[in-house]
């Protein structure tokens, strides 16, 4: 399969993600898009992964794995993305428990 | 074409139309459902590319531990349609305007590059088996192995913390 068309994939994915954070007030749904555009990065990193590898194997390149840094590059995203969300969903349920709502409007109180 | 072409095709539409109903779902609990959608269609290339942990990974930690996560905060906050705020409308069509400017402009400066020509290899290949990843991980990658688990104690610590009631 081309590489153009993962490319486009991933940025059509990552695009939407942009679209739900610019046009959600719902921090909940802010932070899914985020998760979104996270896995669409993934992807392509997979892809490329795996464009490196039939590279190497047609130039008959010499490396033990070539490509594999792409997949353990995701895999620690997918690591940093769980703690990421641990911490933000604490930090939303303790903002709805102060001002009743998950509406990023109402944060712009903390600029006073 | 051939089985692949059509498993890529039908999956990529898969994944674009559950990806568009994340953002336009009102009930924040239809959003959930169609971004768990959404993961198992990028599950699905995963294994299109024969990146099978990276598969069953992506099935655990994001629609099983992190989609759950979700699900229980929304719950817990008793979130519906009705209480769904929203925003104004020209707002809106700013916000899908500026995202599809970003995109146009992504793909206009990627559609010519050399990677063109390249392509990324279906169904085959060994680099996606756990025995060859947990090797690299296990020797190259073991410093940020351990780092990491050092982020997931800090994050447990932050949350435990954070929510706490004071």
């Amino acid at each position: 399969m081309p590489i153009n068309y993962y490319l486009f994939l991933a940025i059509a994915l990552f695009s939407i993600g942009v679209v739900g954070v610019l046009t959600r007030r719902n921090a909940i749904i802010i932070f899914m898009c985020i998760e979104l555009m996270l896995n669409a990065v993934n992807l392509l990193l997979v892809a490329f992964s795996k464009m490196h590898y039939h590279q190497a194997a047609a130039a008959a390149i010499p490396v033990a794995n070539p490509g594999i840094d792409g997949q353990l590059f995701v895999f620690f995203i997918m690591v940093v993305a769980a703690a990421e969300v641990s911490v933000g969903l604490a930090i939303i349920v303790m903002l709805y428990r102060n001002i009743h709502s998950v509406d990023i409007n109402f944060l712009n109180r903390l600029k006073h | 074409m051939s089985i692949s072409a059509i498993l890529f095709w039908v999956l990529s539409i898969a994944a674009l139309f559950s990806a568009l109903m994340v953002v336009t779902s009102r009930n924040p609990i239809y959003s959930v459902i169609w971004l768990i959608v959404t993961f198992f269609t990028i599950s699905g290339h995963y294994i299109l590319l024969n990146a099978q942990f990276l598969a069953v990974v992506n099935i655990i930690v994001y629609a099983g531990a992190i989609m759950v996560l979700f699900l229980f905060v929304i719950m817990l906050m008793n979130l519906n349609k009705e209480s769904e705020p929203a925003r104004h409308r020209w707002l809106q069509l700013a916000g899908t305007a500026s995202g599809g400017a970003l995109m146009l402009v992504l793909v206009a400066a990627l559609k010519d590059t050399e990677l063109k020509s390249q392509q990324s290899l279906l169904l085959e290949g060994h680099i996606g088996l756990i025995k060859t990843l947990g090797q690299e991980l296990f020797s190259t990658y073991v410093v940020p192995f351990e780092l990491s688990s050092v982020l997931f104690l800090s994050a447990m610590i932050g949350a435990v913390l954070i929510g706490k009631k004071d």
